[in-house]
């Protein structure tokens, strides 16, 4: 009687174990498959090939001659100098702007709080055909390029570091900076000692998640392109006639910079950790 | 910028006297005022506490002797320099912030040298490691503050402020976020600390035990005033207002009738009984008055046994409740008059408890009682934390 009753208990507990299990497993597999059939055919040599998605055979031709693809290049160069350059921009003027939101109290201080939200919760087709818009009936259709992309994603990244900013200072203990104060250090370096270190690492993730906002973005670059290509144009541009397996090779490149952050930062937080425990 | 500092500083580097003089210093909020004109000397070398319900200004006060918040109207001067209105980092004052409010991003050695490396201080180390060695944290050096436990941390924050020697260091409840066991050692531990260096200390709490356990002079607080200053044994002893005599330690509260001064007693008729309080402790001519005495002052017996008291003894009462707390015994004793009044015994083991119902005769030493304006609230400063 009793090995009856035990032996389904036993059963249930073998599939909660090994099924639970097999169900994670599948879900990661759904969510790294991309990936890995991005590094897979960023080895693929289909140089003698019509269907250019079939794996034919391992070469690192596509690594070796990476800029073998017409244009390739220079729109991924394109897409890291806005991105670059709109993330400076963006960090500066957003961390300016967070500090004036959290720290001073003005006439249309909460109605500023959401109003920073709109571009973030607003479509990118509408802020992308707003903006080219703009640009044409202000006469300034000769910004579109180089120039308007940038000053759109400038505008799209702001809300993005103010908002992570923003955080990390509401969550700074004031009494800090008043400590610093009390113990002989000026306003100059009370910024430089004490708030600026404990802000770094909001900025710091404001200025990668703006990056790849603008690596990444389509909608509102195309819009506001005029005849400059970017990476995601160039990408898809290419696909209507079929990738060259060298834009493989830059999603792999651009998938082992963002691991290796992402790794680099967790060991650095387990040494905190251990530290902690210590 | 940071020479600027120094300057300011070492400008003022004892020399004479170096009472931190307060007067007629004033704090308005949008809505109320915190501090309504205080006048203030708090002598050299002193431990000083200031003593108060929150909210009653206490530290408001200490933050503009810090600089850390600018006075409406009235002067602060350390000594003869005037530091009203003096950024924080120039005035030789340094604080111990209520939650410590150490620097999460530097270990506990360079929060300790933070002070001295802004004054471009020489030999940093040496004085680090003593001060480290004088709080017992040397081999927590290299620990972040998040590390340490909660009196290690206070440690840290008192280390801190003191390898500064600032002429005045203010403590804002420093022990607060401490439990109770902790918080007693803390207490002789800064008080050891404070007579070793000889600075002066002004300490702000809301704690009546830690005050008088720290202090050579208390100054009592309320709703942006001083009530009364003194060192623990007159306030508690001879409170001038109802406030001290009920935020200090407990006291019975009994209304009468002032009779009228009569040599150098004034006599009071309270419930039918006259009786006669040192002019030095009657706070009131004529009218009305409260006639106080704390309860362990409060001598009692089972009705018609001896008491050790001289003058009128009260008969009619009785006991209505006993609490026994292991060093004393506590009754609650109705009076004839239908008032409640507090007697504390000591446990010394001559007389068992008193059980419940019995009745009692209650006297006490004329010279422990006090009086008080009646027109004050006979409830003040009681149910505050």
């Amino acid at each position: 009687m009793s090995d009856v009753l035990r032996r389904p208990g036993r059963i249930r507990l073998w599939i909660g174990d090994h099924l639970v299990l097999a169900l994670g497993l599948l879900v990661l597999v759904y969510m790294f498959v991309p990936i890995a059939v991005v590094i897979l055919m960023s080895f693929n040599d289909n140089s003698n090939s019509r269907n250019i998605y079939a794996f034919r055979g391992f070469t690192w031709d596509n690594w070796s001659n990476m800029c073998n693809p017409t244009g390739m290049c220079s729109a991924v160069g394109k897409s890291v100098q806005i991105g670059l350059l709109a993330t400076v921009v963006a960090v500066i003027l957003g961390t300016l702007a967070a500090f004036g939101m959290v720290r001073h109290s003005f006439k249309g201080k909460s109605a500023a709080n959401l109003i920073v939200f709109l571009p973030m919760a607003s479509p990118e087709i509408v802020l992308g055909s707003s903006l080219l818009a703009l640009f044409v009936s202000s006469g300034n259709s000769n910004l579109l390029g180089f120039r308007a992309i940038f000053i759109a994603h400038v505008m799209f990244c702001l809300s993005f570091v103010i908002v992570t900013v923003k955080s990390r200072l509401s969550g700074m203990d004031a009494n800090l900076e008043q400590a610093a104060m009390d113990l002989y250090a000026n306003e100059w370096q009370t910024f430089w000692r004490v708030t600026f270190p404990l802000v770094l690492p909001g900025i710091l993730g404001a200025a990668m998640l703006s990056f790849s906002l603008s690596f990444d973005d389509f909608i509102i670059t195309n819009l506001t392109a005029g005849q400059t290509t970017t990476f995601p144009m160039f990408v898809y541009g290419a696909s209507q006639r079929g990738v060259p397996m060298q834009v493989n090779v830059i999603g792999t490149i651009m998938f082992l910079v963002s691991i290796t952050i992402v790794i680099g930062n967790e060991l650095n937080n387990r040494r905190k950790a251990r530290a902690l425990a210590a | 910028m940071s020479r600027v500092a120094e300057d300011a500083v070492s400008a003022s580097t004892p020399t004479g006297n170096r009472d931190l003089r307060i007067s007629q210093l004033t704090k308005d909020f949008a809505s109320f005022t915190a501090v309504k004109s205080l006048d203030l000397v708090v002598p050299q070398g002193s431990f000083f506490a200031l003593l108060g319900p929150s909210g009653c200004g206490k530290t408001t006060t200490l933050r503009m002797v810090a600089g850390l918040e600018t006075p409406t109207s009235g002067s602060i001067h350390l000594g003869d320099l005037d530091v009203t209105y003096e950024k924080p980092y120039r005035r030789p004052v340094n604080t111990v912030f209520q939650n410590y409010a150490l620097f999460p991003h530097l270990d506990i050695y360079e929060n300790v040298a933070f002070g001295l490396r802004r004054r471009r201080s020489k030999e940093v180390d040496q004085q680090v490691n003593d001060m480290l060695d004088l709080v017992e944290l040397t081999s927590q050096a290299r620990k972040k503050p998040p590390q340490l436990s909660g009196g290690q941390q206070q440690r840290v924050a008192l280390a801190r402020a003191l390898i500064n020697k600032p002429e005045v260091l203010l403590l804002d409840e420093p022990l607060g976020a401490l439990d109770l066991k902790l918080r007693r050692s803390m207490q002789l531990e800064i008080k050891r600390i404070q007579t070793e260096v000889g600075l002066t200390f002004v300490h702000v709490t809301h704690d009546q035990e830690e005050a008088m356990t720290m202090a050579d002079t208390i100054a009592v607080m309320n709703s942006g005033v001083i009530e009364q200053m003194g060192s623990p044994s007159e306030l508690y002893e001879n409170p001038a207002t109802t406030f001290v005599a009920n935020f200090l330690g407990q006291s019975n509260l009994i209304a009468g009738e002032i009779v009228g001064r009569e040599g150098d007693v004034v006599k009071v008729e309270m419930q039918g009984t006259i009786v006669s309080i040192e002019l030095d402790r009657a706070h009131a001519e004529t009218g009305a008055g409260w006639v106080g005495i704390r309860p362990e002052k409060v001598l009692i017996a089972p009705a018609g046994e001896p008491i050790d008291a001289p003058g009128n003894h009260m008969t009619g009462a009785y006991v209505t409740d006993v609490s026994f707390v292991g060093v004393s015994t506590q009754y609650l004793i109705r009076m004839a008059w239908g008032q409640e009044l507090m007697a504390f015994e000591q446990n010394t083991g001559v007389r068992g408890i008193i059980p419940v119902g019995t009745q009692v005769d209650v006297s006490w030493r004329p010279e422990f009682a006090f009086l008080l304006d009646a027109s004050q609230d006979v409830n003040a400063g009681i149910e505050v934390a």
